[in-house]
């Protein structure tokens, strides 16, 4: 794992699949994947438990959120719970307490986030490697400290009992429902990751990815491109940690802890880094798998989901999206020929 | 030397750890000019280049740019203030094309980069001025190939086209012709003859021949000092250039 993600030359390399595939993958090939991702997400809570798909789809978010890093930029944060978890309680709290309608708790979650991704972020992104994801580690068990001590609002080990599903009156406390009520939500945040990879900035900020110091001498503030596509996805991180908490009805420190961290990073890894959409599939992977496994009354999930983990990370570098897609071109580029 | 200096430094020193790499450079850069930096391997060459462009901040002493000090300023800001420059060992971003190269380096005075919220086709009215560049370097057929993929000469001649879309004031070369074979060399050379008009070039470089073609002036460094400085013929008739190229045995017949 560590040759994978060391440097940020390195943690590139798998990306390269990814980024190039994607970019030349033909137009109605990529409208038809996008057609059944559609279908697929319409489906999904009456072929999964609604609870699950309604996890899938906040860890698609969270997902998507670490990719953008990871993937396009070239930074592993090992701190990301910070940004899910504050969102969470900041969601939570402000249902709680505010009554607002849940899409409008969940935006001030993920703005929480956002602003908290801004010192994080601007400490972080001087380093790169591994001592950016320690920095970013050691920020989020700080985080993790504070909402663990600050009982009077966080309610501590406790957690945050019965957050609101309000939404102007209509019954939602189906998670049935409730999937579909936050399914736009989820799309927006996913498609709005998509834009930020297709802009010029993600144009610069894959050029920040393979060579810094080239990009530094075209004039491009490497530091602040960096914090910039930090706190963007801080807040999608924070969307999605907001939705798990109306979700789940309940916040508790566990969305803040170093595994939540890792569980991210684990699920971009196996989707495949820099595919972004390959971080989606890994949510609904994961979230799918520790489901069942936890169901049948299993008790060592983590041995389970590691293993397939390492598994991946030896024979498919590129995650299973970034495999499944070289693999698809070559045979489409064979054909051709 | 006619008028103001374009490019100038002052007592220009940098250690690393106790290792003095340039010491006390004084460097004037005429506008328009082509002046070369050359000096046995270990000179402080390199490291002057990455003073001069902000890569390095100095231990001692002044760096301007047209009467502005820029001393300790970042790589990033002395960029935009008009010094382009490539790298020794080529540095380019592997997965794009050589044209999304020039267009990202078009691209960088706008502030275009910042758009996450917008297309990245949005970098397509750069895409002409981008095909100029690339045809004007030799690359023009080779625009929508993964620079990883070119040719070592073809590399060098991105770089080149990368450094010129940023429009510099100066444009600092380093080594633009190492590892290159003979054709290649004599196409950079014209490339740069033709390129200097109208602008500021310095040049690291090893190959004396190609010093001789293109530089007006030439400063001579040794051990991170100026050894001597010049027009082309005088410096290469000097007695100390000599000893310190060739060794004392030479210099003595």
């Amino acid at each position: 794992m560590t040759s994978t993600v060391d440097t940020p030359a390195e943690a590139a390399h798998p990306a390269r699949s990814g980024l190039v595939a994607v970019a030349r993958a033909p137009g109605w090939v990529r409208y038809a994947l996008l057609a059944a991702g559609l279908v697929v997400a319409l489906w999904l809570p009456n072929g999964l438990y609604p609870a699950v798909a309604v996890d899938i789809l906040c860890w698609a978010l969270f997902a998507v959120a670490v990719d953008l890093l990871l993937g396009f930029t070239g930074l592993m944060s090992f701190g990301h719970a910070a940004f899910w978890g504050a969102s969470a309680y900041v969601t939570g709290l402000v249902a709680i307490h505010v009554g607002l309608p849940f899409p409008l708790a969940v935006l001030a979650g993920a703005l929480a986030a956002a602003v908290l991704a801004v010192p994080i972020g601007y400490l972080a992104v001087k380093r790169t490697g591994i001592y950016f994801a320690m920095v970013t580690l050691a920020f989020a068990q700080m985080v993790y400290y504070i909402a663990n001590e600050w009982r009077s609002v966080t309610q501590g080990e406790n957690g945050l009992q019965g957050v609101p599903r309000s939404f102007f009156g209509l019954d939602l406390t189906d998670d049935y429902y409730f999937y579909y009520a936050i399914l736009p939500i989820v799309l927006l945040g996913l498609a709005g990751a998509w834009r930020v990879v297709h802009s010029p900035f993600g144009r610069v900020l894959v050029g920040i990815r393979d060579n810094p110091a080239r990009a530094r001498a075209l004039g491009y503030p490497v530091h602040r491109y960096k914090l910039t596509v930090f706190v963007l996805s801080g807040f999608i991180a924070g969307l999605g940690g907001g939705l798990f908490a109306v979700g789940h009805r309940f916040v508790s420190l566990e969305v803040l802890h170093w595994t939540t961290s890792g569980k991210a990073v684990i699920v971009v890894v196996l989707g495949g880094i820099g595919t972004l959409w390959g971080g989606v599939l890994g949510a609904g992977l994961v979230i799918r798998l520790e489901d069942w496994l936890s169901f049948s009354g299993f008790e060592a999930i983590g041995l389970v989901t590691g293993g397939i983990f390492v598994l991946v990370v030896l024979l498919f570098r590129r995650g299973i999206w970034g495999t499944a897609s070289a693999l698809a071109l070559r045979w489409w580029a064979s054909r051709r020929r | 030397m006619a008028g103001q200096p374009l490019l100038s430094a002052r007592g220009l020193t940098r250690d690393f750890r106790g290792f003095r790499a340039v010491d006390g450079v004084d460097l004037d850069v005429a506008p328009d000019s082509v002046h070369a930096l050359v000096g046995p391997n270990g000179a402080g060459k390199t490291t002057l280049f990455n003073l001069l462009t902000g890569f390095l901040p100095p231990s001692a002493g002044r760096i301007e740019l047209d009467g502005r000090d820029v001393t300790g300023l970042p790589p990033e800001r002395v960029a935009r203030l008009g010094v382009a420059r490539s790298f020794q060992i080529t540095s380019l971003f592997p997965q794009l094309s050589a044209r999304e190269h020039v267009e990202l380096a078009l691209a960088s005075p706008s502030g275009l980069g910042w758009r996450f919220w917008r297309s990245a086709k949005l970098m397509r009215r750069y895409t002409d001025r981008a095909g100029e560049l690339l045809d004007m370097v030799g690359l023009g057929e080779l625009a929508e190939a993964p620079s990883e993929a070119l040719p070592y000469g073809r590399k060098r001649a991105l770089e080149l086209a990368i450094a010129l879309a940023l429009d510099p004031k100066v444009l600092l070369l380093d080594e633009p012709t190492a590892g290159m074979g003979l054709e290649d060399v004599d196409r950079t050379v014209e490339l740069v003859a033709r390129v200097r008009q109208g602008r500021t070039v310095v040049m690291v470089e090893h190959n004396m021949s190609v010093v001789g073609r293109l530089a007006d002036t030439v400063t001579v460094l040794q051990a991170g000092r100026v050894l001597v400085e010049g027009p082309y013929e005088q410096v290469r008739a000097d007695e100390r250039v000599i000893t310190a190229y060739l060794g004392a045995t030479d210099a003595a017949h």
